[in-house]
C-alpha cells in the first residue's frame, strides 16, 4: 500500500460513499471505532490490572494479550465487512451494466415493431425482410448476452461442473472454424489451422474447451481490419497440450492489458471497433481453463495484434 | 426540405426512424460513428442533428463538444437519443449545448418521431 492509498483510505466519507453505505455501517469507520475500544481496553486492564495485581510483568503481559486478541479481532470483523461491502458494490454496478447492454437490443427490436406495425413498410417486400432480420439478430443478441451472464453466475456459484470426455482437441477446434466460417466471411478473415501429427486426447468437459476456443476465435475475428489474419497452432507442450490463436488486428493497449481477463471489461480497441459485446467472454474463458487445470494468457501490441493461447495438462 | 443528421452506431434504428421520418419529407443523412458524423455535419448542414452517446470510437459527448466548438456546426441543435439515463449524462450533455436530451426506452417510434417532427414546428 503506497502512501497515496492510506490517505485515500483515512478519508472516511468518501469511502463510505463508495459503497453506498451509512457512516456507521462502514467498515473504515468500524475500523476507527475498534480502534478507541481497543486503547480503552488497554487502559482499564492496566488500571484493573495494577489494582488487584503485584507484578508489573504480569500485568503488562496481560494487558498485552488483551490488545493482540482484540486486534486481530478487529481485523477480521472489519476486512469481512469491507468485503461484503465490495461484493455489494460490484453487485449494483453488475446491475446497471447488464440493464444498459440489454437496453440497446431491446430498443432495436421496439422500434422496428413500431415500425412494422405502423403499416408504412410492406412487408413482403425486400426491405420487410430486412427489418425482420434486425427483429432475429437482437433477439439472439439478447439471449447471446443472457446465457454468458448465466454462464457467468454458475461459475461464481461453483455450478459449472465439468463433464469429461476423452477428445482430440483438434476435433474440438476443427468444429469451431467450421461453426464460425460464416462470421469468418462476413468479417473478411481468412483462418488457418496447423495442428501437429499425433496429438493424444486429453480429458475434458467438450463443450466446455469449445466455448474456449469460440471465445478466442470470436476475438480474433472480430477485432481485426479487413484482410485480417488468423493462424490457429495445437501442438504438444511438454506435459500440455497447447493451443494458440495469432490475429494481425487491432491490438490490445498496453494500460488496458492487465484488465483484459476482468468481468464486463471491454478494451479500448474493442469500444472503437464495436460497441457491443459483453466483455464476459474472456473472464468466462479463464474460468473454464483454469478449473481444467490448464493456464491461459496473451501478448498483443497495439496496432500488430495479439496471440491468445492457452495450455491444458494430458490426462 | 428539413434535413437531419442522425449519428447513430445501431442502424436499425437509423432504418426506423429514418423511414418514419422520410416518408413525412425530411431528409435524412446518417453517420455509424462519430467521425463520420462529424464530418457530415459540416458538409451537408442539416437542420438538426440526433445524437447517440455511446458510439464507436469518440463518446458522444466528446462528439457534441466538438459540434458546439465549431464554427460552422455550433448553431445547428442537438437532441441527444440515448438509453443511457444518469442524471450526470443529461447535466453533461445539456451543459455542452444539447438542445433536448430523449431516452430510447421511455419512448415508441411514434411518440420519437413527433418529438423530433416538434422541433421544426417550434
Amino acid at each position: 500500500m503506497n502512501f497515496k492509498n492510506i490517505l485515500e483510505q483515512l478519508n472516511l466519507p468518501a469511502q463510505c460513499r463508495k459503497y453506498g453505505l451509512a457512516l456507521w455501517e462502514c467498515p473504515q469507520f468500524l475500523f476507527l471505532i475498534m480502534g478507541l475500544i481497543i486503547i480503552l481496553s488497554i487502559l482499564a486492564s492496566y488500571a484493573i490490572g495494577t489494582k488487584y495485581i503485584d507484578d508489573p510483568y504480569i500485568v503488562a503481559l496481560v494487558v498485552i494479550g488483551i490488545t493482540l486478541i482484540l486486534i486481530v479481532l478487529t481485523y477480521i470483523i472489519t476486512r469481512s465487512f469491507e468485503r461484503l461491502a465490495e461484493a455489494n458494490r460490484m453487485k449494483s454496478e453488475f446491475v446497471s451494466i447488464v440493464s444498459h447492454q440489454l437496453r440497446a437490443p431491446l430498443s432495436n427490436l421496439k422500434w422496428t415493431i413500431d415500425l412494422l406495425l405502423s403499416e408504412k413498410i410492406d412487408l413482403e417486400k425486400e426491405k420487410g425482410l430486412e427489418f425482420l432480420e434486425v427483429l432475429e439478430q437482437n433477439t439472439q443478441r439478447m439471449g447471446d448476452l443472457i446465457s454468458d451472464l448465466l454462464t457467468v453466475s454458475r461459475i461464481e456459484q461453483g455450478k459449472f461442473v465439468a463433464r469429461n470426455k476423452n477428445v482430440y482437441l483438434k476435433d474440438l477446434v476443427d468444429e469451431v472454424v467450421k461453426e464460425m466460417s460464416i462470421f469468418c466471411k462476413t468479417n473478411n478473415a481468412s483462418v488457418t489451422f496447423e495442428p501437429e501429427e499425433g496429438l493424444p486426447q486429453i480429458s475434458v468437459d467438450p463443450s466446455q474447451i469449445k466455448i474456449v476456443i469460440t471465445n478466442l476465435l470470436d476475438n480474433a475475428i472480430r477485432y481485426i481490419n479487413t484482410g485480417g489474419k488468423v493462424d490457429i497452432k495445437l501442438k504438444k507442450a511438454g506435459k500440455d497440450l497447447y493451443f494458440e490463436v495469432k490475429d494481425n488486428g487491432v491490438g490490445i493497449p498496453e494500460g488496458d492489458q492487465k484488465h483484459i481477463f476482468q468481468k464486463f471489461f471491454r478494451s479500448r480497441n474493442a469500444l472503437k471497433k464495436q460497441t457491443n459485446g459483453s466483455g464476459l467472454g474472456l473472464y468466462i474463458a479463464k474460468s473454464i481453463v483454469e478449473k481444467a487445470g490448464g493456464k491461459i494468457d496473451f501478448e498483443s501490441q497495439e496496432g500488430s495484434g495479439s496471440t491468445f493461447w492457452f495450455s491444458l495438462p494430458i490426462k | 426540405m428539413k434535413k437531419i443528421l442522425f449519428i447513430e452506431d445501431e442502424s436499425a434504428l437509423q432504418e426506423a426512424l429514418g423511414e418514419m421520418l422520410s416518408q413525412d419529407g425530411y431528409e435524412i443523412v446518417a453517420a455509424l460513428n462519430g467521425e463520420e458524423g462529424l464530418k457530415l455535419a459540416q458538409t451537408k448542414n442539416p437542420n438538426l442533428i440526433v445524437l447517440d452517446l455511446v458510439l464507436p470510437k469518440i463518446h458522444g459527448l466528446e462528439v457534441l463538444k466538438k459540434l458546439k466548438e465549431n464554427k460552422k456546426t455550433q448553431n445547428i441543435p442537438v437532441i441527444v437519443l440515448t438509453n443511457l439515463e444518469t442524471a450526470e449524462d443529461v447535466e453533461k450533455s445539456i451543459k455542452m449545448g444539447a438542445t433536448a436530451y430523449l431516452v430510447k426506452s421511455s419512448y415508441s417510434l411514434e411518440e420519437v418521431t413527433e418529438k423530433i417532427k416538434n422541433f421544426f414546428n417550434k
